[in-house]
């Protein structure tokens, strides 16, 4: 699948932005502190800023209001719906915290539920694709979710470190990190083992008379299928990027959240998030990159 | 509504396609961009037309698949050891080429309406066909991402998604003459391939065909169910062999250009 | 479609708020002509909106395409709409091939045409006047006939000459525009070498119809796409060889006594006599009597004279010919089947002896075979239909045998082409299936014997200063006599057709032109005129040498080829090699007339023609050729364009047509002809012709009568038919030539027993080649290239959605084909270490090219292939220079060389079949291995951008056709 930039940013930004929001509503950090209302205004505005970014891509974005109606059966439909849905509660925790320098228990697992729930939503999106067999697993969701949440503990961890490093926040992250990526492991696996569905065979239902094959595409040229839907990494480039989403998104964070834990300087977890954040967007392109989609085997794949 | 339809006729309009007589020579193709360019929903515009980099949105492509049997060892066909190079006995059971032209399949459950955020995508309780209403359309492109097929393609100039409409314009237009109320594939298919009708309808001519052909459905493993029929091509009739010739004929064979000769003098006073 | 103004009760629609509008009409009006992106010129109905084309449709009246259309007919949108459109006349200003020009008014055009070809009428071999993919050779040929010029031809000789010389020669007809299969009832239909063919449209749908009834399709050719994929049989024949295998079956029908004796006794020249006396003058020649009538061999062993009344003659037997005779006089003579059957018996055509040359085994010959005899023996077809035929005699039914056949140039490009050709229709007479039942039939006004067709024109004496050509150039030999050669035996025409290098070239030989005029061999000329021929490029071999010929100068800094007169309606590569464009319209714009009397678009039941006329007027300052050359004609004043005031005779072409007649009562139409436009075939001109013709679709069909559909060359019914539709002035019945005496002229010649003498070097290739009976000999390639250094065949195909080159202009049809790769057999790819994507070096004798290839098995495993004419030169057509066509595109005419390799005799042989001239595109040896440079993106040979955006400015860069007549879409 096609890469393409904007929807990138709005599955990362979105995504830490909901696990931080969610984490800021559970764990319910100091709001005096200005490192928490940061906090608050980070996951707002990461949240916002994804979806921005996801209207981006559209062919008539002028129209995207009319993404709200198909709640009934499209999780498209339904991650807007819930996107702005959360939107309330969330901008209740975000005020009360800014401004009103307080938080509110209930409000706080409010607003954790609802990023949930969106998140899902947002995963479910790819994971109710049967086209896009890397995606039209449970792994999806748990990934997104996992490291929605990760990003978030991280997130917090490296807040309220700007106070007083505390373990057990950085504790969870580092859990909450590996894994999100031990998901992650599972999820390429599962993506490098096996192949969809679908082949040239059933596709064109000539299976019967052999072995099926693509002797020339409809156009020799490319089309909006084949770059939408036909884009493939190269098998090398996509080992170099997981070790990056890797590195970036779970070692190196990692390691400097233990070196913040150890020395208590926050530059280390500063730097932890924004390396995480680098690595998830290496990680998100590689999940469209290398996700191939049924339509593949018209155009010469031998199975999707 | 995004929603399958819940209300539905019976009628499924669709079209059937006949592999076995199909010879990909991308007519259906082209006339369909043609009636589709200045038709219903928006033009179907290309981009860098006259550049290096053109493509331009279709709602019916064709193929060239190439089939080779099972028991061929890969890249040398099945050939008996010992042939030189181009003694190649071609016949029924070798490699083959088959044409096929692909659009819209007009799904039963078709997920590019379920996954439309907008409800621009919708499928027709009473006949089926499965539509894009380009004015609520805002181009998300999810719909496309949720076909199997590669039916729908995004106008890159309009931001909407196009795709086969079955010709809902012709096919209902009561200002064309009523022959030509099918669609325009159909029509131009100068090899007969494409057929149009009612596959909800049992006694349909098309659901016949599909019943005596053995129709099948494409990728069946993506539950979309689609309407649409492909006729797989028909079992070759392989040269029957010849018959020995009877022992008086090679006798006379024997004999070379006099036995044929005795036989014209023969055959000649019958006539 | 205007999706808001219709009212309710059109409204169809879904659910709630889904209510759309599917009604309206196509267009504010319909108009009907005639496609044009082809031969096939099928009928359409053409909708207009606001002045523009919306929409191109098939005419479901029209007797050719019966309301279908190809993919090239509906882009014809695109076509017309092309920004490679030339706009004025233009005048060269910078060298050649610099697409430097100066726009110049249509006077100054044609001022500067006349100044030029005036002087040459006092030497009128100085203008070689040549036409491509010309669909009104009766105009320009009557008008080069008057210049007084030899040299003329259409592009016949490069495209399928060999298949309409065969085809006439042997039975008076051939397939192509002549001929085609019944459809409705054959039962056993063979395709040799055929991918689109001109009548591309009717095969199609006659494919589909036999599949439909379980008819058997047997496709020979070494490519199994297209026609192919869908054929129960392929025969995945080796190139060239396929005269091999039609001879064997030929073998096999005589071995098994599968042959129609009463039909070659009926319509053949089976029993007559051919004289054998080797080494005297009569040799080989048809006995005759004193008045010159082939004589057979009675039952009671006496000589009479064909269709002697009671006479029923043997086929074999020998006897000395009485003392009187005309030819062979006192020699011995045996009936032509008789020489057949020692010809085609003997092991070396056995299906064991030919299965390793041909590629098939011999058990697919023999069922082949077999099943050819059995279908055409054992299911007979039987109407009950009277007829009479020739000799008077009534017959109360019609016998069909259902096994048709249909070839173009698989085995028409080879230069052997011309005898495989006639080997087919040879097969199918043998069967009794020309113009039967279920077989081949012909499409008047064919059948048309040889002796019904004009001689070539162009012999010296035709030649005369300031006065017409003696009569029409091309036309088919009766002998050596006929060749257009002066007396030292040197070639009149600039081609040197109809000399000794093509004796029988009844197209003429377009290809020839530019490499013998750059020559100065036969002569040199002055001024090349051509219209519609892409020779910069894929009209010829070795494009890059053609090029190269367009610009060479001589030692005095002049041009070769002093000048270039081209008329095309588009900026392709030939015109930037011209110094004087004459722009020509679009199809939808000018006047056309596709004749009778030219290459008709009948069908077996009907007789047909059709016109084209301005459904949209011109946005730009040109004309239609036709047009611009009946004004030319005027100017030059030559005979037939000016009165005897000498004033300009017809204002246009669509005055020509209405009103110039070729014999009394005959002109380029042959329907709504007369005052009143009442009659039909003969009459005299109507004023309101072409308004008939608009009115009835833009054509006229009639349909023959029942009884004169079959077995037209001897039916009573259809000659009296074809003399009352003005076909012919008499009936011309046709005699099948199994034996073509007129070959064994020439063999006569070489042999020194006849004048004139064939020069020494031609002789051996005569002797071969010439044989009056169907023969099979290797390709000339073969021949002269290490076999083993070159090991492989390549050839091309028609892409259905492209014509030649002029289809890459078109924005739908290029995105089909915006490059093309070759593709090369699994069992070379494997051997050369080749896989899909990969750069090869494919080279022939005389050079190499870099291309990209892929993999295919269902392929003769010897042969690889491309489509034809894909590659483009940079900036042509007006696409980008970097436009995928040019860069990574590529022609294969690069390998193909217009002379066969160098022989070490000084001589240069013509790549071409010895007997017509047809180019053998298809002959062609290479050898591929993989490149050693796998980087570069671009295919070799590349040429420099040839600029058209100099003359035309940049074409646009998106494309919304059609978008004023939808709706605008709301937010
Ligand atoms: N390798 C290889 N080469 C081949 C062949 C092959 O099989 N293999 N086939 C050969 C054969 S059979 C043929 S017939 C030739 C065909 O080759 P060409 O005769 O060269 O055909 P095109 O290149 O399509 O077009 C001829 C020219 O006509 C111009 N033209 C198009 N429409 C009009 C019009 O309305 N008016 C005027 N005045 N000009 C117009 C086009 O712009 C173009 O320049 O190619 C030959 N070349
Ligand atoms: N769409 C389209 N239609 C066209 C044209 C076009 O450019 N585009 N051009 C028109 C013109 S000018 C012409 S001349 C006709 C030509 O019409 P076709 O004769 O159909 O032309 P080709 O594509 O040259 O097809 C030759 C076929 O012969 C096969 N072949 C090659 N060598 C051999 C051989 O030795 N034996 C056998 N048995 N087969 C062989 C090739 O694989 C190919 O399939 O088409 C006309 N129609
Ligand atoms: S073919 Fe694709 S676009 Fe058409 S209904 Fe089925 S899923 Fe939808
Ligand atoms: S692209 Fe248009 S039709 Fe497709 S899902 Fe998005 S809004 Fe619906
Ligand atoms: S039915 Fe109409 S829209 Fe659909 S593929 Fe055919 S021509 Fe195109
Ligand atoms: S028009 Fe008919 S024969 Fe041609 S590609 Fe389409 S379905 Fe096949
Ligand atoms: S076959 Fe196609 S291009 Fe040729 S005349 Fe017919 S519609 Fe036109
Ligand atoms: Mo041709």
């Amino acid at each position: 699948m096609h890469p393409a930039l904007s929807v990138i940013i709005f599955t990362t930004l979105s995504g830490f932005g909901y696990g931080l929001a969610a984490i800021l509503g559970l764990f319910q950090p100091d709001p005096s502190l200005m490192a928490v209302k940061f906090g608050h205004v980070l996951a707002f505005l990461a949240i916002a800023g994804g979806l921005l970014a996801s209207t981006l891509h559209l062919g008539n974005p002028q129209r995207a209001w009319r993404a709200f109606s198909q709640w009934r059966s499209s999780w498209l439909s339904r991650e807007g719906v819930l996107a702005v849905l959360t939107f309330v509660p969330l901008t209740a925790q975000t005020g009360l915290a800014v401004v009103f320098d307080t938080s509110i228990g209930w409000l706080g697992f409010v607003v954790a539920v609802m990023s949930g729930i969106t998140v899902y939503a947002t995963s479910m999106i790819y994971a109710s694709l049967k086209t896009v067999n890397a995606w039209h697993n449970p792994m999806t969701n748990t990934c997104y979710m996992l490291f929605a949440a990760s990003g978030g503990l991280l997130a917090v961890a490296t807040l309220s470190a700007f106070n007083d490093t505390q373990s057990t926040l950085i504790v969870l992250a580092i859990i909450a990190l590996a894994a999100a990526f031990f998901a992650k492991t599972i999820w390429f696996r599962a993506l490098d083992n096996e192949s969809g569905p679908s082949t040239p065979g059933s596709a064109t239902g000539l299976g019967f008379l052999g072995k099926v094959r693509l002797l020339e595409r409809p156009h020799m040229g490319e089309n909006y299928l084949t770059r939408e839907m036909g884009f493939r990494v190269a098998r090398k480039h996509a080992q170099k990027l997981r070790l990056i989403s890797y590195g970036l998104g779970l070692v190196l964070p990692v390691l400097l959240l233990l070196i913040m834990g150890a020395t208590g300087m926050v530059f280390f977890g500063v730097i932890a998030l924004l390396s995480h954040l680098t690595g998830i967007l290496a990680e998100r392109w590689l999940f469209f990159a290398e996700a191939k989609h049924a339509v593949s085997v018209y155009y010469g794949s031998e199975s999707a | 509504m995004t929603s399958l339809p819940t209300q539905v006729t019976g009628k499924k309009l669709g079209l059937v396609i006949d592999l076995d007589v199909c010879v990909g020579c991308h007519a259906c193709a082209v006339i369909c961009k043609e009636w589709n360019t200045g038709g219903y929903g928006s033009a179907l515009s290309d981009q860098e037309p006259y550049g290096e980099d053109v493509t331009g949105a279709w709602l019916n492509r064709i193929h060239t698949f190439e089939v080779t049997p099972g028991d061929m060892i890969p890249g040398y066909g099945k050939k008996p050891k010992g042939q030189g190079v181009g003694e190649v006995i071609a016949q029924t059971e070798e490699a083959r080429v088959v044409h096929f032209p692909k659009s819209c399949l007009h799904c039963d459950d078709a997920p590019c309406v379920t996954v439309c955020p907008t409800g621009a995508s919708y499928k027709r309780g009473e006949d089926g066909i499965v539509l894009v209403d380009e004015d609520k359309c805002i181009g998300c492109g999810l719909c496309a991402w949720s076909c199997p097929y590669g039916a729908r393609e995004m106008d890159q100039d309009a931001g909407v998604m196009k795709k086969c409409t079955l010709c809902v314009d012709r096919i209902y237009n009561e200002d064309i003459p009523e022959i030509d109320r099918q669609p325009a594939c159909v029509r131009t298919c100068p090899a007969n391939a494409r057929h149009f009708g009612d596959l909800g309808d049992p006694n349909s001519d098309v659901s016949k065909m599909v019943e005596e052909r053995g129709g099948i459905d494409l990728m069946p493993e993506q539950g979309t169910r689609p309407v649409n029929k492909y006729l797989p091509p028909r079992a070759r009739q392989t040269l029957p062999s010849s018959e020995v010739p009877s022992a008086a004929a090679i006798a006379e064979t024997t004999d070379g250009a006099q036995g044929f000769m005795k036989w014209i003098d023969t055959a000649l006073s019958k006539i | 479609m205007s999706m808001s103004e219709t009212s309710p009760q059109h409204l169809v629609g879904g659910v709630g708020d889904r209510i759309i509008s599917t009604n309206g009409p196509v267009g504010d009006d319909m108009r009907q002509t005639t496609c044009y992106m082809c031969a096939c010129r099928c009928g359409i109905n053409v909708h207009l909106r606001d002045g523009k084309v919306r929409y191109i449709e098939g005419n479901r009246d029209h007797p050719v395409n019966k309301g279908v259309l190809c993919a090239k007919g509906s882009a014809g949108i695109m076509q017309h709409m092309s920004p490679a459109r030339l706009k004025k006349p233009l005048l060269r200003t910078g060298p050649r091939g610099s697409n430097e020009f100066k726009e110049i008014s249509w006077e100054e055009a044609l001022n500067k045409a006349a100044e030029w070809l005036g002087p040459l009428r006092n030497d009128p071999q100085k203008l070689a006047f040549f036409t491509g993919r010309d669909q009104s050779q009766a105009l320009t040929s009557f008008w080069a006939q008057n210049f007084g010029t030899p040299n003329y031809a259409a592009h016949g000789g490069f495209c399928s000459v060999n298949m309409a010389a065969g085809g006439i020669y042997t039975i008076g007809s051939a397939f192509w525009e002549f001929g085609s299969a019944d459809w409705d009832r054959t039962k056993l239909f063979l395709l040799f070498g055929v991918a689109e063919d001109h009548d591309s449209n009717p095969i199609k749908m006659g494919l589909s119809k036999l599949k439909k009834r379980g008819a058997r399709f047997v496709s020979v050719n070494p490519v199994r796409t297209g026609y192919s994929s869908i054929a129960d049989n392929w025969l995945g024949v080796k190139p060239g060889t396929d005269g091999l295998l039609i001879l064997s079956l030929i073998h096999e029908l005589f071995r098994m006594r599968k042959i129609d004796l009463d039909y070659l006794n009926r319509y053949t020249n089976a029993s007559w006599l051919v004289v054998q006396a080797p080494g005297d003058k009569d040799h080989g020649l048809i006995a005759r009597d004193s008045n010159g009538t082939p004589l057979v061999l009675a039952e009671d062993g006496s000589v009479q004279p064909t269709k002697t009344k009671g006479v029923s003659p043997r086929m074999g037997g020998s006897v000395t010919l009485p003392a009187d005779c005309l030819t062979g006089a006192g020699k011995s003579a045996v009936p032509v089947l008789e020489l057949m059957a020692e010809k085609y018996l003997v092991p070396d055509y056995a299906p064991e002896a030919v299965a390793g040359k041909t590629g098939i085994s011999a058990e697919t010959i023999r069922n082949l075979a077999a099943e050819i005899a059995r279908v055409a023996f054992e299911e007979e077809i039987v109407i009950d239909q009277p007829w009479t035929d020739m000799t008077g005699e009534r017959h109360d039914k019609i016998i069909g045998r259902p096994v048709s056949m249909h070839a173009m140039r698989g085995i028409s490009a080879h230069s052997n082409g011309f005898q495989t050709t006639r080997a087919l229709h040879v097969l199918q007479v043998l069967i009794g299936s020309i113009d039967c039942p279920g077989g081949f039939r012909t499409k008047p006004p064919y059948p048309k014997p040889v002796a019904a067709h004009p001689k070539p024109h162009g012999k010296p004496e035709h030649i005369n200063p300031g006065k017409p050509l003696a009569g029409p150039h091309l036309g088919y030999v009766r002998g050596p006599e006929d060749l257009l050669i002066d007396g030292e035996g040197k070639p009149t025409r600039i081609d040197k057709a109809f000399s000794w290098e093509a004796p029988m070239s009844a197209h003429g030989m377009m290809h020839m032109a530019i490499a013998n005029a750059h020559a100065g061999d036969p002569y040199k000329i002055d001024t090349l005129f051509m219209y519609m021929a892409n020779m910069a490029w894929n009209s010829s071999m070795n494009t890059k040498s053609v090029i190269d010929m367009l610009t060479d100068k001589d030692e005095a800094g002049d041009y070769k080829i002093p000048k270039i007169i081209y008329s095309d309606a588009y900026s392709s590569e030939m015109v930037a090699y011209s110094d004087l464009i004459l722009p020509d319209t679009t199809f939808l714009e000018r006047h056309d007339c596709i004749s009778l009397l030219d290459r008709p678009i009948s069908e077996p039941d009907s007789v047909n023609d059709s016109i084209r006329w301005p459904v949209v007027e011109p946005d730009r300052d040109v004309r239609g050729f036709q047009s611009a050359l009946i004004e030319l004609g005027g100017k030059l004043k030559l005979p037939g364009f000016v009165n005897d005031e000498g004033e300009q005779l017809y204002k246009d072409y669509a005055d020509y047509i209405v009103n110039h007649q070729r014999r009394p009562g005959i002109g380029p139409l042959a329907g709504f002809r007369g005052e009143n436009g009442d009659q039909e075939g003969r009459g005299a001109p109507n004023p309101d012709q072409i308004n008939a013709y608009i009115k009835n679709g833009a054509f006229w069909s009639k349909e023959l009568p029942e009884e004169a559909r079959f077995f037209k060359h001897a039916n009573k019914a259809y000659q009296d038919f074809a003399v009352e539709m003005g076909f012919f002035d008499a009936p011309q019945p046709v005699t099948f030539q199994l034996y073509v005496e007129e070959l064994q002229k020439f063999r006569l010649c070489a042999d020194g027993l006849r004048q004139p003498i064939a020069p020494a070097h031609q002789k051996e290739r005569i002797k071969t080649c010439f044989d009056p009976l169907p023969v099979w000999y290797a390709p000339f390639e073969e021949d002269g290239v290490n076999l083993e250094a070159y090991p492989y065949h390549a050839i091309t195909q028609r892409p259905a959605a492209m014509y030649h080159s002029w289809g890459s202009q078109n924005a739908w049809l290029r995105q089909i084909h915006t490059k093309n790769v070759l593709y090369v057999p699994g069992p070379i790819c494997d051997s050369e270490g080749l896989k899909d994507g990969d750069w090869a070096k494919v080279s022939s004798w005389h050079s190499s090219i870099r291309v990209p290839i892929a993999r295919m098995e269902a392929v003769n495993d010897s042969t690889m292939w491309t489509w034809n004419a894909i590659g483009k030169r940079k900036g042509a057509w007006n696409l980008s220079p970097k436009a995928p066509e040019a860069t990574e595109g590529f022609l294969l005419n690069h390998l193909i060389h217009e002379l066969l390799p160098p022989k070490g005799d000084g001589l240069r042989w013509a790549n071409s079949d010895p007997i017509t001239g047809q180019a053998a595109w298809y002959d062609l040896r290479v050898s591929i291995t993989k490149d050693a440079d796998q980087t570069s993106p671009e295919s070799t040979p590349g040429f420099a951008d040839v600029g058209a955006r100099k003359v035309l400015g940049d074409p646009p860069d998106d494309l919304r056709y059609g978008q004023e007549w939808t709706k605008e879409t709301s937010s």
